[in-house]
């Protein structure tokens, strides 16, 4: 099944723009040498850091387009133009600056759309790997539904466990009690619990089974079996919430930089006309 | 009582001008006809409220007011409606007008005397009349169950209200709608067992056999098919209180229950009838009985109306009850559609009477002198009358309409292919526009005025109607359906000779989604054309069957052994239901032989279908080895796997590239934005193929499954193909039930605030208070059909996974190149 993502929209359409954006600007920079040397404040520099702040709000915009349903067009392309012309954006304001760095306000707004743009990436990465792991591991099944299957097993593990000897029944009940399903961020990002109960558990059952009586050994057996699926279960779980939180992460970073980074933007153009 | 006894015996009978007998919706509205000319009557009801039949759907039933187009003229009000408000306003019509009535008042006899009538009540009591109107309808006599332990008390012939049961155990008896319905209403609390005394419930509608069969899977309820129940006893202790013994095919079974609900008709009036000295035109026992026009029976002064009279419809028999008074009194009326009817001829013969004009119709269109004047009434009163002027296209080809066209006056010119010259010429009498009755699919032609013309549009749901209530129609249109599928699968280059012998020896045959139409390695039989649905083509390939081609309707399958003379290369299965067109293998070689062109254009397609084969058991055999990710996914394998899930009767589908999808759900938040808060997709649910999920959403079928039973006629297809539902939905639940996608829901629709930059910016939902007075109604995928860039799923995916696409370009795109050729020449084809 073939048909176009957001890198091959339109045969690269946003691609062959991006690429003529930065020529262009490299092209100026390389013909026109300012009489003041190249900096931003040159008629270049301040040409280059219009445009850049023009393209940074419009890649703000991308936000709300995203959810403006009403409007025409297709997302798709929109987000397409946002990757490869964001991607551009860093050598116009790279050019922009003229290579001058300093602890300044101008080159903190300019390390914050490097971090934006470099959280866009990791974006893209997720994007890309993320999706198809995740169908994977889930298949048809949602998370509500694994999570009703394994509350199942507990029932189902419990019953049994209750006419078995008590360190069977101990530590079925405290897998059941103990396992935690990615609670905070940091353990959904990691995807696994340390020591997870319920592995452990089944780790124990393993052994115990030889002390059982013959009768009890087919119940054994099918404890087990409910512990391993148990297991499986818990682990589909944690993958698909670590992929979810994989997937989510980086627009924390991404998001709040860019609103960091038009508040420094805005600064740094107020200063540096305050400033003349 | 005992007064009543004296005064009957003592005094000479009671007399009435009229009596009424039977308080449903025909009787009351005769008793409140008579009440407002002030005529000394009495209407008597055997049971103790009026309309028990009305009274015994079940509550909250929605009562439709058919036919739609026939104006209600009687004083006594009816619109569709609920049950309950249904009753509630006949019952207030009673009190308004003061209506003299008689409950618990059961007539066992009419006789003649030599002046009126005599009538003698099941007490006892006479009356007599010079006139009685006799309204009791059919359902009147309900048949008892005959058994030991048939009248105990927890045995009962009606279901008033389903809430009312709780956790019990309910033998429902009986195969038909009353009991089915019943039986599923009460699902879900209580274990229902129906007894079914026929080998399946083949009586029943089709939307009730389907949640009969959901139920049953889910486990709702269970049923005894060829069981007659044989005894009932009480038991003394434990849980149920009777058991039920029934004779099944493997001996009698005992049922312990709570309680039984029998629900085994009607007992024929004809006996009945006949006691009272009415005539009957023939002897088959269904037969209605003979009535002049003006409902009078073969008895002078005793007038039938209602169902009774065969006017099994609500509307009608009120109709009638106004009208029969109006007659008793001499006062000359006019049918109650005459005046529509009127306006709808209004621009066409307005000089001349109606009957006169609908005369002429049946004059000039030989298929509407098949239907008697009642129905050809109804037909026009729902169709369009229209008058294009020459060279004004009636529809165009490729248009998604579905109404048929019969000719009154003047020609047109059918233009099949895409150059300008016409194919075919209609004449008055003719119709055309029938395919749409079939398949469902676009227009394969253009029709176009070449004269003026008078044409009768009638939609779709009322030629099927009147296609299966009258037989002549149906066998013309069957042979006229053969002879266009032979047509347009084949082309036009046959002789008009040699296309009527093939019609007269087609054969239509019909088959359930997965049946085979042949097998590989058969003796050929025939050439077969799909006419309605589609069909897969497989093939035996390394131990594992292989689908090789999807064949839409408008096609045609089984030539290549009617070339090569071989048994069947391929197995042909219907993907849906299937209706085909079978030719007989000696007759098709016989005209291959004689016509070349045919013969030229089957070899063709012959070597084609070679090529295809060898190129694609290739692909299959490269791409066999590994399991189903995308990338090994074959080609056939996710032909099949989109055909189990419905693709095949699709005409639009949704997919999401899961392999794309990064889950942000804007496809259902848009969706929901722009249809009044109710996403009609389910992104996250609905079965995944090699990474491609069909998402719970709309397919809009070829043939709508929710189409079929909807009360006020809301579900339509717009002309792009788009099914949706209007404004006048009422909320029934009928599309939802039949719907077999579970794509459409029952939801309350609100506007939804515009959200600020700040909210869309960060993806904050704005707080929607839920509206206090919603009705629920039934929503669905319009395909954005309202919006100018259609639909906003797809436009709001940013990835790109989110994608629309029709069957025949789906299933060319998951076949890869060589499946490709051939549906593209299929498209050709159809072009």
């Amino acid at each position: 099944m073939q048909h176009n993502n957001m890198f091959n929209y339109k045969n690269y359409r946003y691609f062959k723009w991006a690429v003529l954006v930065i020529l262009v600007a490299f092209a100026a920079y390389l013909w026109f040498e300012p009489a003041v040397g190249h900096y931003g404040g040159s008629w270049l520099g301040y040409g280059l850091g219009t445009i850049s702040a023009m393209m940074v709000f419009w890649m703000a915009w991308y936000g709300v387009r995203k959810r403006r349903y009403r409007s025409s067009g297709s997302t798709q392309g929109w987000l397409s133009a946002h990757i490869y012309l964001g991607t551009a954006l860093t050598v116009l304001v790279t050019l922009h600056t003229g290579f001058r760095f300093g602890l300044n306000i101008h080159t903190f707004a300019y390390a914050m759309l490097l971090i934006v743009v470099v959280s866009g990436f990791f974006g893209n990465y997720a994007y890309m790997i993320y999706p198809r792991l995740m169908t994977e591991n889930m298949g048809e099944d949602s998370l509500d539904g694994l999570l009703l299957r394994i509350a199942e097993t507990d029932k189902l593990a419990r019953q049994i466990a209750l006419v078995m000897p008590d360190e069977i029944n101990f530590t079925v009940d405290r897998a059941c009690r103990e396992t935690y399903i990615g609670t905070r961020l940091l353990e959904q990002l990691r995807g696994y619990q340390e020591d997870c109960p319920t592995e452990k558990a089944v780790k124990k059952l393993t052994v115990m089974g030889n002390e059982l009586a013959p009768e009890q050994r087919k119940l054994y057996r099918e404890l087990y079996s409910i512990m391993v699926r148990r297991q499986t279960l818990v682990k589909r779980v944690r993958q698909e919430l670590m992929y979810r939180a994989r997937l989510g992460i980086w627009l924390y970073f991404h998001v709040p930089f860019a609103i960091a980074l038009i508040t420094a933007m805005l600064v740094h153009i107020i200063a540096v006309f305050l400033y003349w | 009582m005992k007064k009543t006894e004296n005064k009957a015996k003592s005094k000479a009978p009671e007399h009435f001008n009229l009596i009424i007998i039977g308080a449903g919706p025909s009787g009351l509205s005769a008793a409140v006809r008579a009440a407002e000319h002030e005529m000394s009557y009495v209407l008597l009801e055997a049971e103790l409220a009026p309309a028990s039949t009305v009274r015994s759907y079940l509550r909250g039933k929605f009562v439709m007011a058919e036919p739609r187009g026939l104006p209600l003229r009687s004083p006594l009000p009816f619109t569709a409606s609920l049950r309950e408000k249904v009753l509630e306003t006949w019952e207030n019509a009673i009190e308004a007008h003061h209506l003299n009535i008689r409950y618990g008042a059961k007539v066992v006899d009419i006789k003649r005397l030599d002046i009126g009538l005599e009538i003698t009540l099941a007490e006892g009591a006479k009356l007599t009349a010079d006139h009685v109107v006799l309204a009791i309808g059919v359902q009147g006599n309900l048949r008892k169950l005959e058994i030991p332990g048939g009248d105990l008390p927890q045995i009962q012939y009606q279901l008033d209200d389903p809430q009312a049961y709780q956790d019990e155990t309910i033998v429902v008896i009986g195969g038909g709608d009353s009991a089915v319905e019943n039986a599923l209403a009460l699902t879900g609390r209580n274990q229902i067992i129906i007894l079914n005394r026929a080998e399946d419930f083949s009586n029943c509608k089709e939307s009730n056999i389907n949640q009969l069969m959901d139920a049953r899977k889910r486990g709702a309820l269970d049923w005894l098919l060829e069981t007659r129940p044989k005894l009932i006893e009480t038991n003394s202790k434990g849980e149920f209180p009777i058991t039920v013994f029934a004779s099944t095919p493997n001996g009698v079974e005992r049922i312990p229950c709570h309680r039984v609900i029998a629900r085994l008709g009607a007992l024929p009036a004809r006996p009945q009838l006949e006691a009272f000295g009415v005539a009957f035109p023939t002897p088959d026992p269904a037969a209605l009985p003979s009535l002049s026009s003006e409902y009078e029976s073969s008895v002078p002064g005793l007038y039938i109306i209602g169902a009774l009279a065969g006017y099994p419809l609500i509307k009608q028999g009120i109709n009638q009850g106004y009208e029969v008074i109006e007659y008793i009194l001499g006062n000359p009326v006019e049918p109650a559609d005459t005046a529509l009817l009127r306006e709808k001829f209004a621009s066409f013969c307005s000089d001349r009477g109606v009957d006169d004009v609908l005369q002429k119709i049946k004059k000039s269109v030989p298929l509407l002198a098949m239907l008697n004047t009642l129905q050809l009434r109804e037909l026009v009163l729902e169709s369009n009358i229209l008058q294009p002027a020459a060279g004004d296209i009636i529809f165009a080809r490729n248009d998604y309409s579905s109404t048929f066209f019969f000719i009154v006056e003047g020609e047109l010119d059918v233009l099949i292919d895409a150059d300008e010259k016409p194919d075919a010429t209609l004449k008055a009498g003719q119709f055309f526009g029938e395919m749409a009755l079939v398949s469902g699919r676009r227009r394969p032609g253009t029709v176009v005025a070449r004269t003026p013309c008078v044409l009768i549009e009638t939609p779709r749901r009322t030629m099927q109607k009147l296609i299966n209530s009258v037989p002549s129609m149906r066998r013309v249109l069957n042979e006229v359906a053969i002879k266009s599928a032979v047509q347009i699968c084949i082309g036009l280059s046959l002789s008009e000779e040699d296309l009527n012998d093939l019609a007269q020896h087609a054969v239509l045959k019909s088959y359930a989604a997965g049946e085979e139409l042949f097998h590989e390695g058969d003796e050929a039989d025939g050439l077969y054309l799909i006419q309605s649905g589609s069909v897969t083509v497989s093939h035996m390939l390394g131990g594992r069957e292989v689908v090789l081609f999807y064949v839409a309707a408008g096609h045609y399958v089984g030539e290549m052994s009617l070339v090569s003379g071989d048994p069947r290369y391929a197995t042909v299965r219907a993907a849906v239901a299937t209706d085909a067109v079978m030719i007989d293998a000696a007759r098709m070689r016989d005209i291959i032989a004689r016509s070349p062109e045919i013969r030229s254009e089957l070899d063709a397609r012959y070597l084609k279908h070679l090529q295809d084969q060898e190129k694609r058991q290739q692909v299959e055999s490269t791409l066999q080895a590994g399991g189903v990710t995308a990338e090994s996914a074959t080609p056939s394998s996710l032909i099949s796997f989109l055909i189990q899930q419905g693709v095949g009767e699709a005409t639009d589908v949704l997919l999401i590239d899961e392999s794309l999808c990064v889950r942000c759900n804007h496809c259902e938040d848009a969706c929901a934005e722009t249809h009044g808060g109710a996403t009609r997709l389910d992104r996250d649910t609905g079965p995944i193929y090699a990474n491609i999920r069909v998402p719970t959403s709309c397919r809009h079928c070829e043939h709508p499954h929710c189409m079929k039973d909807c009360p006020p006629d809301a579900i339509h297809r717009a002309p792009h193909g788009e099914v949706y539902i209007d404004d006048s939905c009422i909320g029934c639940g009928n599309c939802q039930q039949n719907c077999p996608y579970d794509v459409i829901q029952m939801a309350v629709i609100q506007d939804q605030p515009e959200r600020s930059l700040w909210q869309m910016l960060l993806g904050i939902q704005p707080k929607v208070t839920p509206k206090a007075d919603g009705a629920k109604v039934a929503v669905k995928c319009d395909m954005c059909k309202d919006i100018p860039e259609g639909p906003v799923c797809v436009r709001a995916c940013p990835v790109g996974a989110a994608l629309r696409v029709n069957p025949e370009a789906l299933l060319s795109y998951a076949g890869g190149t060589a499946s490709e050729i051939v549906l593209q020449d299929n498209v050709a084809h159809k072009d």
